[in-house]
């Protein structure tokens, strides 16, 4: 897309873009390439020997089983978190957009989890959530489920889901809000007419035409429950107990600054990254189609 | 105040030629339109004389000066933009201001030609609204009271009109005419309306698509004497009818396939034998005796505009060939059937069917 | 709304009421917990009425911090992550606007080049490049210090590619416009542009208001002295002993804190805080 109009200088436009880029080179581009290079690298944790050994870490990683473990239990986690994110949002939302009185009230009340902290936000469920003093396993008790996700994995596992869902429904509802506002009313009518009920209704036009916020939304609530859960994760529960939380951002933290082995945690990073390229271009792609009808 | 000068102008989009040599010198005062069919180049003529676009080739001259290489501000032209291109965020006055500010001037003289230009055109009611409190037709004010402060020696206006309803644009076409006697401003007027041309214009150029340069002329010139068959049909509504024959008869009568056979009323033996395309306008013909008649179109079908009436026919024997529309008079109108017709002489065109040309006797 | 049908709409009001319900409990117990004494807590289950220690734990924490956990004053880390949370979008948006403005209203040689360097950026959080990042920033020696907090999140393209979808929105006639008036493209930039951005500029202050308050990972790396902790930071540090050593009292108070700014930002803000939502996710 080009504009008609431009403005004629020789120097001016490099330097207006001149700040951006000097912040984008020294804080992305190098850093990003450096964990490129940092990948292929064997490194003593001082910095006194430096090994070139090509692929090797990637193939090790592969190899190991704490690494595939991570991989699984992050696939399992982002699962979890967006499908429920998206399953409760899109409820809350069909339903807020029923309603005609009291909308708005709703709407603010359930939107501003979105200004929580991730780690804030783990801080409040463990709180909830601990064994000793929380609230909620005391009750869970009253009905005979012993809570303890220090020493359970699976419960450590809900714990961090729990949060980040409580989390990520504000987020969603509000997409959902948009989306659902901007089917025509026509449609709907149309289809009442028809003779057909709301469950119907539901099912077969508004889910439809609710494809694209919904495909945008599952490819943003992968890419939260990846990145931006770290804060839930090291504050709830730092990847225990043994591994069962540990997804795969968490391990990139943990054997880089905890263990200091830069080179898996720089092959770990760059593998993150291809993940990240490939859902945005798989995003990108879907959307291009989406333009065409 | 100064003529512009365009010498032989040509510009290129890449490989895409858009303006094809086009001369035109345009004296101090005039008003000029430039009119042609959408996309024919006359908006980047426009914007080439503004110094929003470069000149490929040729020269382009304000007063004595040639001003190619000059940036808009430094031409002392003012332009007034199809979408009035105001500044949604400033108030009426300070819409107009902006150019005066930048220039540096002092708040007096800028309040003093704000103030004028408000009244001429009736805006000083306004000066303190955003433009989008404002009608369609006062916005196009504000677009033209823009221009009017900055005093320029040429006004360029880019399809002004357009965009307003029909009653409007005919309000505005008698204010601009009035404006224009007003300031003397040497004015370049870009129109894809032919109606707008005829009543606005000194001297018209009227352009076909890639840019060229089809006739530049007065109104009547244009109208009377079309130079080529896309000026003679892109002027007047409905459009010149064009009826192509031989001249036969030694050059007394029009012949063509089908029976097609036109009396001319002027006989035109130079070009015995040659074909030809015949123009008459509409509005020149005129219902006479069977025996007087030279055409008898059979009707097809009467468009009713009031007093007049729009009637459409064919000549030859298919109904589809040779078709003709004649502007009558309701009263003389007839239902169906054959329609006897007849034309003056200074009414009769004659052009080459290759390349349109006008073809004198 | 086509039928009315009440039974559908008495669940409706159940389910929303039940969210609101899901999504206030934390914080409600949060806010019980920070007006409550540290022993009162500690009994199992905890009152869910608010107690009486509200101005005494807030006075605490803001003061002198937590002592057993031995963090810094709360006021401290509210004063660290304002300014955080203030400077990373107002230099964002600087900057943005500026290249926004370049690659969309002039043709260079690399405008393209420069057009897609800075779409990647968008793909990849600070997250991913976290352990060079450190290097970078522990070598310009800018550890525990603002900008070593800061630099580094301003450097993604969000903020450049919303103001390059707005400028393209901008009819071409106003910049024209301005060139026959005689503007300069610093003066158009200034006098039309900038304004026609408002609402842009205040949507994206706060998603980035929000954005860099809450920061995590990074601030975790970059600070290791109390006295350059954020708020959010502190509070992860003050539960680091465990439950034995943790005052849960002092704990959620700093975490009602917290959540104050963004939350106020949130609900003052709100229609540009959807508004930036919605259009930085396009």
């Amino acid at each position: 897309m080009e504009k008609r109009v431009v403005f004629r200088s020789r120097w001016l436009p490099y330097a207006l873009v001149a700040p951006q880029l000097a912040i984008t080179i020294a804080f992305f581009f190098w850093p990003a390439s450096q964990a490129l290079y940092q990948s292929l690298l064997l490194q003593d944790p001082f910095g006194t020997s430096v090994q070139f050994v090509g692929l090797e870490n990637f193939q090790y990683l592969f190899r190991d089983e704490g690494y595939r473990a991570s991989f699984r239990i992050t696939a399992v986690y982002s699962a979890l978190v967006a499908g429920i994110g998206i399953a409760l949002s899109l409820l809350l939302a069909v339903m807020a957009d029923h309603i005609i009185r009291g909308a708005l009230a709703f709407r603010t009340l359930l939107i501003w989890p979105y200004a929580v902290a991730p780690a804030v936000a783990g801080v409040l469920w463990v709180f909830l959530f601990s064994p000793s003093i929380g609230i909620l396993p005391f009750w869970l008790a009253r009905i005979g489920i012993t809570w303890n996700h220090l020493l359970d994995g699976n419960q450590a596992m809900t714990l961090v889901v729990i949060a980040a869902v409580w989390k990520q429904v504000s987020y969603n509802f509000l997409f959902f809000i948009a989306g659902l506002q901007s089917i025509p009313k026509s449609l709907i009518e149309a289809a009442a007419i028809d003779g057909a009920g709301p469950m119907r209704r539901f099912w077969t036009i508004v889910f439809p035409l609710l494809s694209p916020t919904t495909f945008f939304l599952l490819v943003v609530n992968i890419v939260f429950a990846f990145f931006d859960t770290f804060g839930i994760i090291d504050s709830a529960t730092q990847g225990g107990p043994g591994q069962s939380t540990t997804v795969l951002v968490y391990k990139v933290y943990q054997d880089g600054f905890k263990g200091l082995d830069l080179g898996s945690s720089a092959a770990q990073s760059v593998i993150l990254m291809a993940i990240v390229i490939g859902l945005t271009v798989v995003q990108f792609r879907y959307i291009e189609r989406k333009v065409q009808y | 105040m100064a003529g512009v000068s365009i010498r032989n102008v040509y510009k290129s989009f890449g490989p895409v030629k858009v303006i094809q040599g086009i001369s035109m010198d345009i004296a101090d005062g005039e008003f000029v339109v430039m009119v042609g069919p959408s996309g024919c180049g006359k908006s980047t003529l426009l914007r080439m004389v503004a110094g929003l676009e470069n000149v490929t080739s040729g020269e382009i001259a304000i007063g004595e000066r040639v001003v190619n290489d000059l940036e808009p501000k430094d031409r002392d032209i003012a332009m007034v933009f199809q979408n009035y291109a105001l500044y949604p965020h400033m108030s009426v006055f300070d819409n107009m201001a902006y150019g005066l500010k930048i220039q540096r001037r002092p708040k007096a003289d800028i309040e003093a030609r704000v103030q004028r230009a408000a009244e001429i055109l009736e805006l000083t009611k306004f000066l303190k609204r955003r433009p989008r409190e404002l009608s369609g037709g006062q916005r196009q004010r504000v677009a033209m009271g823009r221009a009017l402060v900055r005093e320029p020696k040429v006004f360029l206006f880019d399809e002004p009109l357009s965009n307003l309803d029909a009653k409007l644009r005919v309000q505005m076409r008698s204010e601009l005419q009035a404006l224009h006697q007003r300031l003397r401003t040497t004015t370049i007027y870009v129109t894809h309306d032919q109606v707008e041309a005829m009543t606005l214009a000194h001297r018209m150029l009227v352009m076909s698509t890639g840019g060229k340069t089809e006739q530049i002329g007065a109104p009547l010139e244009v109208y009377n004497r079309p130079a080529t068959t896309f000026v003679a049909g892109f002027i007047g509504s409905p459009p010149m009818n064009l009826i192509p024959g031989r001249i036969a008869e030694g050059g007394r009568a029009l012949a063509a396939e089908g029976g097609v056979h036109v009396r001319l009323p002027e006989a035109r033996g130079s070009l015995e034998g040659r074909n030809v395309l015949l123009g008459v306008r509409p509005e020149h013909f005129e219902t006479c005796e069977p025996g007087a008649a030279l055409l008898n179109p059979d009707i097809d079908f009467i468009e009713l505009l009031g007093s007049d009436s729009l009637v459409y026919g064919h000549l030859g024997a298919d109904k589809s060939s040779a078709r003709v529309a004649a502007r009558l008079h309701t009263s003389v109108v007839a239902k169906a059937g054959r329609l006897p017709l007849r034309f003056d002489a200074q009414h009769m065109h004659l052009f080459e069917p290759e390349g349109g040309k006008r073809l004198e006797a | 709304m086509v039928e009315r049908r009440p039974a559908l709409d008495f669940l409706a009001y159940a389910i929303l009421t039940l969210g609101v319900v899901v999504v206030a409990l934390p914080i409600y117990v949060t806010f019980v917990a920070s007006t409550q004494t540290l022993d009162q807590i500690l009994e199992v289950p905890m009152s869910l009425v608010p107690g009486s220690e509200l101005l005494a734990n807030y006075k605490a924490v803001l003061t002198s911090g937590s002592e057993r956990a031995a963090s810094a004053p709360v006021g401290r880390m509210m004063l660290v992550s304002l300014v955080v949370a203030l400077v990373v979008p107002a230099g964002k948006i600087i900057i943005s606007l500026l290249s926004a403005f370049a690659i969309v209203y002039f043709r260079f040689p690399g405008r393209m080049f420069f057009f897609w360097m800075i779409f990647i950026t968008l793909m990849l959080p600070v997250e991913v490049r976290i352990v060079p990042t450190y290097e970078v920033i522990a070598r310009m020696n800018l550890l525990n210090t603002f900008p070593g907090l800061i630099l580094p999140l301003v450097a993604s393209a969000t903020a450049t590619f919303l103001f390059r979808q707005f400028f393209m929105t901008i009819p071409d006639e106003l910049a024209e416009a301005a060139r026959i008036d005689g503007a300069g493209p610093m003066r158009f930039f200034w006098d039309v542009v900038m304004p026609l951005s408002r609402t842009n500029m205040a949507a994206l202050f706060v998603i980035l208001f929000i954005y860099g308050w809450n920061q995590y990972l990074w601030p975790l790396l970059v600070t290791t002295e109390e006295s350059m902790y954020t708020v959010v930071i502190g509070i992860r540090r003050m539960i680091a002993g465990g439950d034995a050593a943790t005052e849960w009292n002092l704990v959620m108070a700093t975490a009602m804190l917290a959540m104050l700014p963004p939350a106020l930002v949130v609900l003052l803000m709100q229609r540009w805080f959807i508004k930036g939502l919605v259009e930085t996710e396009k």
